[in-house]
């Protein structure tokens, strides 16, 4: 038990589907066939489900979290459950189908390794299904678990799922998403969820939990472009350390080792990693996502925002950017608007200088004429910022292509963009 | 496990001190808040490791509702000594005896809502810029819904309705005059992985965590131990009981569990056989279904 516990891995997934399409019944499945729920939980939800009227236990009242949510039936916000099985610990962002739905999917999906899409088996694919596709594949998220959910509704019949399946597969080649995977279930029921259906014995896949464990993850990550933004200098003040100079930071890219030669941007110094430091003791190498403090061999004056990379890798360098952007606010984007960035660990500001065009998610058709940008719109634009930001791109890496956009009177966080 | 794999705990480890170091670049002015329970006790931990060799760059401060187990006291002053760390005590007794407060009256009367107004007068007399602490999202509902950075208004409220969205890693801790932020470093943790963690890292905890002998009686399928914060109805009958606390708050309004276990891996081994959530003994949450959401909005923890 201890043992492994210590050798488990995390996977985080987000989970869509449209209104009525049982995502929180499947989300209640499989905390509930986990044993993850607990006791007094289940007493809570018997009770609110009693008070309601409602004839079975409604596991969906697990996931519910705030008062109006309840009282509404809907969920508001993005929520965040945890469950573990012997090999791998599990984070959901649970996402809400309706309100917000853009905003709200685009933040689960930030952080995701994986996306469970729902679809109706009795409804096929619909507008939100082709929607949930498309962000999936816009925030880079490396795998997607489509679920045919309701079988049950349709007889378990093999023939709907086959040809549910091959409409999907048609869909998502136009998507960047390679891996991309077919799994039919009733999660009322618990069907393929964390057992086998005896209802599908035609399906021969693996059922979604078996699939959430053994997914390969360890690729996920970037581990060959070295970028390290720099957080804080660390100076301790105190006599046993008089001359140490480090900087923390968290590795958003590569695998750094100590003697490598490095590169410090913007300002172009060279130097060489003296060694790598956690509290635990020195290491010999580090690799992202690592928190780590880092010494250099020569005295440089580097500071929060800064980034260290190897000399014959670096970042792209400029202060003019395209981007695709979410935006989240109710107030539009404005064109030739200001706002301030926040990238890696560098704050800038910007203007927008062009608006390419609109997305609609729903046909994935661009809009290019007379385009207002407002809340869950998502769109390609262009930005000059008053410094230069180091940043690869979205599809290379998420940490250093990845930034957002804050409103500067309200300091609101109004888009999200992914570097072009 | 793979060369360039981290275990999930090493990865939320590696993610709560990016959390850390964000509040510390951030603001001008954080604190820790530190209750001396094992959750507070990690991120005490995890700041340490952030920022060492320096010192943490951040006071702790204990909102201290006078009604705590003395072990909590001997414990929080004794790791504060050893690690050479700033503590910050505000007295909720104080907040009643300068009237801020009204004192709750009754056979379950707790402190345990009254430490509102003491966090949130200390704030504003330290001019504390964010307020971190333990909280995790797999403890409640309403707290599954936090962000890491949560954004309170003038009055410390929380609108859950109207939070900013969370993206990535970028946590946005802009704010206006006057307006404060929360932050939550250990939000993706379980209480298992507190439990792993603390085994792993070989970190002191108190001993009320451990199986000892105790006086206790039960109220509402609840054990409760015996102090002079507690008035004890004629039908609750005191007897010694076998017991550690899986919490550690006031003492008033923590429940204890019969128990055995006496170390570490005994405690996670009734940990992962458990079939009650570790709030299941708070009798604080138990007030109505939305008792947290509406502390939480009020400007509770």
């Amino acid at each position: 038990m201890e043992n492994n516990y210590l050798n488990m891995d995390l996977l985080r997934f987000t989970t869509a589907g449209s209104v009525d399409d049982g995502k929180s019944t499947l989300i209640g499945r499989l905390l509930y066939d986990t044993k993850s729920i607990f006791e007094d939980q289940l007493e809570a939800i018997e009770t609110a489900s009693e008070k309601k009227g409602e004839e079975n236990v409604n596991l969906a009242l697990l996931t519910d979290g705030l008062r109006a949510e309840r009282e509404q039936g809907i969920t508001i916000d993005v929520a965040y459950r945890y469950f573990a099985t012997p090999n791998r610990k599990f984070i959901i962002a649970d996402t809400p189908g309706h309100i917000q739905y853009t905003r709200n999917m685009v933040t689960g999906a930030s952080t995701a390794n994986l996306a469970i899409i729902l679809v109706d088996a009795r409804n096929g694919i619909v507008e939100q299904t082709k929607r949930h596709s498309f962000i999936a594949a816009l925030l880079g998220i490396p795998h997607i678990v489509y679920c045919i959910n309701k079988m049950d509704l349709v007889n378990y019949d093999q023939k709907k799922y086959e040809k549910l399946k091959s409409d999907l597969v048609g869909f998502s080649s136009k998507l960047k998403t390679k891996d991309i995977r077919f799994i039919p279930i009733s999660a009322l029921n618990g069907d393929n969820v964390v057992n086998r259906s005896s209802k599908m014995i035609w399906y021969e896949g693996s059922t979604l939990l078996h699939t959430l464990e053994n997914i390969h993850i360890a690729s996920d990550h970037n581990h060959i472009d070295c970028r390290f933004p720099v957080q804080n200098v660390i100076r301790p003040q105190k006599k046993e350390f008089h001359d140490f100079r480090g900087y923390g930071g968290r590795i958003a890219g590569g695998v750094f080792k100590k003697g490598d030669k490095v590169t410090i941007l913007p300002s172009g110094f060279e130097s060489i990693i003296k060694s790598i430091n956690t509290f635990d003791g020195e290491i010999s190498e580090a690799f992202a996502p690592m928190s780590i403090t880092i010494c250099l061999e020569d005295d440089i004056d580097i500071s929060r925002g800064d980034m260290i990379v190897r000399e014959n890798n670096q970042p792209i360098s400029s202060q003019d950017i395209d981007l695709m952007v979410c935006w989240m606010d109710e107030k539009p984007l404005e064109l030739r608007g200001k706002y301030i960035i926040k990238h890696t660990s560098k704050e800038v500001r910007c203007m927008v200088k062009n608006i390419q065009y609109k997305m609609d998610i729903n046909t994935l058709h661009r809009i290019e004429e007379g385009v207002q940008i407002g809340a869950n719109d998502i769109a390609r634009i262009s930005i000059r910022t008053t410094k230069p930001l180091f940043f690869d791109n979205y599809s290379k890496n998420r940490n250093t292509g990845s930034l957002i956009l804050i409103d500067e009177g309200t300091n609101n966080t109004v888009g999200a963009g992914m570097i072009l | 496990m793979n060369k360039y794999n981290l275990t999930h705990l090493k990865e939320l480890d590696a993610e709560s001190i990016y959390v850390l170091r964000e509040v510390a670049a951030q603001f001008e002015n954080p604190v820790l808040l530190f209750s001396g329970g094992k959750d507070s006790i990690v991120c005490y931990h995890l700041a340490r490791k952030a920022f060492y060799p320096a010192n943490v760059p951040f006071p702790l401060m204990h909102i201290d509702t006078g009604h705590n187990f003395p072990e909590l006291y001997e414990f929080r002053d004794g790791l504060i000594k050893e690690t050479q760390g700033r503590l910050i005590i505000a007295s909720v007794q104080q907040s009643i005896n300068e009237g801020k407060v009204v004192e709750e009256k009754g056979i379950n009367a707790s402190r345990n809502k009254l430490q509102t107004t003491t966090l949130l007068d200390a704030i504003e007399e330290h001019k504390f810029d964010c307020a971190m602490g333990g909280a995790r999202r797999d403890e409640e509902k309403a707290r599954a819904k936090e962000r890491f950075f949560s954004h309170r208004d003038d009055f410390g409220q929380w609108d859950p309705k109207n939070q900013r969205p969370e993206l990535w890693n970028l946590f946005n801790g802009k704010k206006h005059f006057g307006e404060h932020f929360r932050a939550f470093p250990i939000s993706n943790w379980t209480e298992m992985d507190i439990w792993q963690y603390i085994l792993a890292e070989n970190i002191k905890i108190p001993s009320l965590y451990f199986s000892h002998k105790r006086p206790c009686f039960e109220r509402d399928g609840v054990i409760m131990a015996k102090t002079d914060f507690v008035e004890t109805k004629e039908s609750e009958h005191i007897t010694e009981m076998q017991i550690r606390f899986r919490t550690i708050g006031d003492a008033t309004c923590t429940g204890a569990t019969l128990s055995n276990a006496d170390d570490l891996n005994k405690i996670i081994d009734e940990v992962a056989a458990s079939r009650i959530t570790e709030r299941g003994g708070r009798s604080d949450d138990k007030r109505s279904e939305a008792a947290m959401e509406d502390r939480k909005k009020e400007g509770y923890f």
